[in-house]
């Protein structure tokens, strides 16, 4: 992929990334995916989730086999639950968020992106001689610079979503640091890959709503589009950071796409997983295991559905995710395309529907 | 039936990788079925054709416990993440294999304090040599080591939970010659990881009534929490856990079963811990659902302990029960 390709995906992630979609209002960024798919948004179907359902069919030769892709639009953020008589607003965490990188963080409320700053009064204080725990969320307040209960109704609801204030920006050599990388990265991914071509899958691209709070969307989005195959496109931890030793780093950066064998929410097939892992050895794509059982994905949801399907994850590595300025690799994203687009051409040919798990019958 | 619940539980089949466990009973119970088939997720479904009674759906999970390789370093030993709910305090001195058949020892970084003691501070030692040594690959999951033994009518091993659940579904095909209802006997995966596979299996079948066949905890043990149930004492017939309250007339269908067969049978309420029933009785509109349990001490460890008499017992009432059952 060339230096062309790198700018055109630094700039739709850039884009996605910017677009502000805390689960349950994710909005702007179908309205940013409809206008980056352009004629390819036109059969679109959004369901009564909010999930983007968009369905290519690539003629092949035997019985097509369908492959639902799926990659969450939702990132996690603060929804403003109270109001209170000084004009502070208090706040309840949307998915999953770590408390202690909270305080005197900047964000945005609301759909006006009213700015505000997430106020702990302890951080300012010096008469207190232990060292502080994690801050509590009920010590934690947003100023928007409001005086009182009043002025600040005039400018933020109950119910207002909140996202970290940063703009996407280059970083570093090739990478992209930005709040939503987690996953406007997969759902980069799942653009660049309807625009390919696929003989024999009908693809099933879902970008789905409220993963961060629950696979909420995969879970009736793969019960209404019924696939054979389940592959879910992912940001994921990355911590190969100094004072991490090697074996907690999960994955690393610009290694390539990370597989997923196991997480709490599903058990990759592991037919899939071979098929992904020989497909990138012969292309010569880098790729990496996640090395971490914990956290879940779309998979887990999709696995699930109906009579159960078989899934499998690849996702892009993102540091620091999860928070105001996650990093990514663009060289991870475009490997992430390459792999995918080519294990469907796979899938396509040779008509892989990855039942041999069975074997019994 | 020791027989088989020796070869059952010497399978290997973690979760996510039952296939081992799921040939080993298909060639067991296809002689006595009309059908057989692996769903998406590997489940076996197994079934008799009784024309139209309803579909009674008896599930048992083949899937034990592991630990999956995450890391391997420079000097062979290797890091793992538990598949399931695996215990850390017993695994120090542990010995688990490998597909392959590769023998590790599991053991523990040497800490201050024993509570300390975390899977992050275990390790599995493979007595490699170095990271060339080490024949395994970052996802291969190890099970453990033990062989079936007995204690008199004590069966003492590794993954009775839930190859004895199994073994009874066998042995009830087996000895089921007539009976008004469709018996499908599903063999699920995953169960350890969340009631997986008995949720899409459940799906794809649709009974109208279901029975789990699982172990369950015992309070005959010195100072263990209170539980009403023990060891020898017959098979439990579950009222409630964790993940369902189990419906009423399928309970009772079971303990007049119990008294049909003259298997003395216990009351099981168990405050911790769920099983296959409890996503089968959600599964679309509803499925009137029960629990039998086998009696077992000492869970997820490599030294389960039940009794066969619990096991023939529960082959009984389950036999009884789809005698007479025509749906609650």
């Amino acid at each position: 992929m060339g230096v062309g390709n790198h700018e055109h995906l630094r700039r739709l992630l850039s884009r996605l990334s910017d677009a502000r979609g805390v689960s349950g209002d994710e909005r702007e960024v179908r309205a940013v995916l409809r206008e980056e798919l352009g004629e390819l948004a036109e059969g679109a179907k959004v369901d009564a989730l909010g999930n983007l359902l968009v369905t290519r069919r690539f003629p092949g030769k035997g019985t097509p086999v369908r492959v639902m892709l799926a990659a969450h639009m939702d990132e996690v953020g603060l929804m403003v639950t109270h109001l209170d008589k000084s004009g502070r607003l208090r706040f309840a965490p949307v998915g999953g968020i770590d408390l202690r990188i909270l305080p005197a963080l900047p964000v945005l409320v609301g759909p006006d992106r009213v700015p505000g700053v997430i106020g702990l009064e302890t951080v300012y204080r010096e008469d207190t001689a232990e060292q502080p725990g994690p801050p509590r969320l009920r010590d934690l307040t947003i100023d928007i610079g409001c005086p009182s209960r009043e002025e600040a109704g005039r400018w933020v609801k109950v119910g207002d979503r909140v996202t970290f204030a940063t703009a996407a920006r280059e970083f570093g050599d090739g990478l992209v640091l930005a709040k939503a990388l987690d996953n406007r990265a997969g759902c980069a991914v799942l653009v660049e890959l309807l625009k390919g071509n696929y003989p024999g899958v009908e693809l099933a691209a879902a970008f789905t709503v409220q993963e961060e709070v629950g696979l909420r969307g995969a879970r009736v989005a793969a019960h209404a589009l019924a696939p054979d195959v389940g592959l879910a496109l992912e940001g994921t931890v990355c911590a190969d950071l100094p004072g991490v030793d090697e074996a907690s780093h999960v994955t690393r950066l610009g290694a390539g796409p990370a597989l997923s064998l196991m997480d709490a929410a599903s058990v990759a097939n592991r037919s899939m997983v071979e098929v992904l892992t020989d497909t990138a050895r012969h292309l010569g794509i880098p790729y990496q295991f996640r090395r971490f059982a914990a956290g879940g994905n779309d998979a887990g949801a999709i696995s699930l559905a109906l009579e159960g399907v078989p899934t499998a994850s690849v996702s892009v590595p993102c540091r620091y995710i999860h928070g105001p300025a996650a990093v990514a690799a663009i060289e991870d994203v475009a490997a992430a395309i390459r792999l995918v687009s080519a294990f469907l051409c796979r899938v396509g040919d040779e008509g892989l529907r990855f039942r041999d798990e069975g074997g019994a019958t | 039936m020791k027989e088989l619940i020796a070869r059952l539980t010497q399978s290997y089949g973690p979760s996510g990788q039952e296939g081992e466990v799921r040939r080993r009973i298909a060639e067991e119970i296809r002689p006595h079925v009309d059908g057989l088939r692996t769903d998406a997720l590997g489940n076996l479904i197994a079934w008799k054709d009784a024309g139209k009674g309803p579909r009674v759906m008896l599930a048992a999970h083949m899937d034990e416990l592991g630990l999956m390789v995450t890391h391997i370093d420079e000097q062979g030993f290797v890091r793992y993440a538990p598949v399931g709910g695996l215990g850390h305090l017993g695994l120090p001195g542990q010995r688990v294999i490998f597909p392959g058949g590769r023998i590790g020892v599991v053991a523990a970084e040497r800490v201050e304090d024993v509570k300390e003691l975390k899977h992050e501070k275990l390790y599995i030692d493979l007595g490699a040599a170095d990271r060339a040594g080490a024949p395994v690959a970052v996802g291969d999951v190890a099970v453990f080591h033990r062989p079936l033994e007995t204690a008199g009518t004590r069966l003492i091993g590794k993954a009775l939970d839930d190859r004895v659940g199994c073994a009874v579904l066998v042995e009830v095909a087996r000895r089921l010659t007539s009976s008004a209802v469709r018996a499908y006997f599903v063999f699920t995966v995953q169960e350890e990881l969340g009631l997986r596979g008995a949720r899409t299996s459940a799906y794809g079948i649709e009974p109208d009534l279901a029975v789990a066949v699982d172990v369950t905890a015992t309070g005959d043990t010195p100072k263990a929490a209170v539980m009403e149930v023990s060891l020898g004492k017959g098979p439990a017939v579950k009222v409630k856990d964790s993940s369902l309250i189990c419906h009423p007339e399928v309970r009772q269908a079971l303990e007049e079963a119990a008294a049909t067969a003259a298997v003395p049978f216990q009351r099981e309420v168990l405050e911790r811990g769920g099983t296959d029933a409890g996503v089968i009785a959600l599964t679309r509109t509803g499925v009137p659902s029960g629990v039998v349990s086998i009696p077992t001490r000492y869970l997820h460890t490599p030294s389960e302990m039940a009794d066969l008499a619990d096991v023939e017992g529960a082959v009984r009432v389950l036999l009884a029960f789809l005698s007479r059952s025509t749906g609650a």
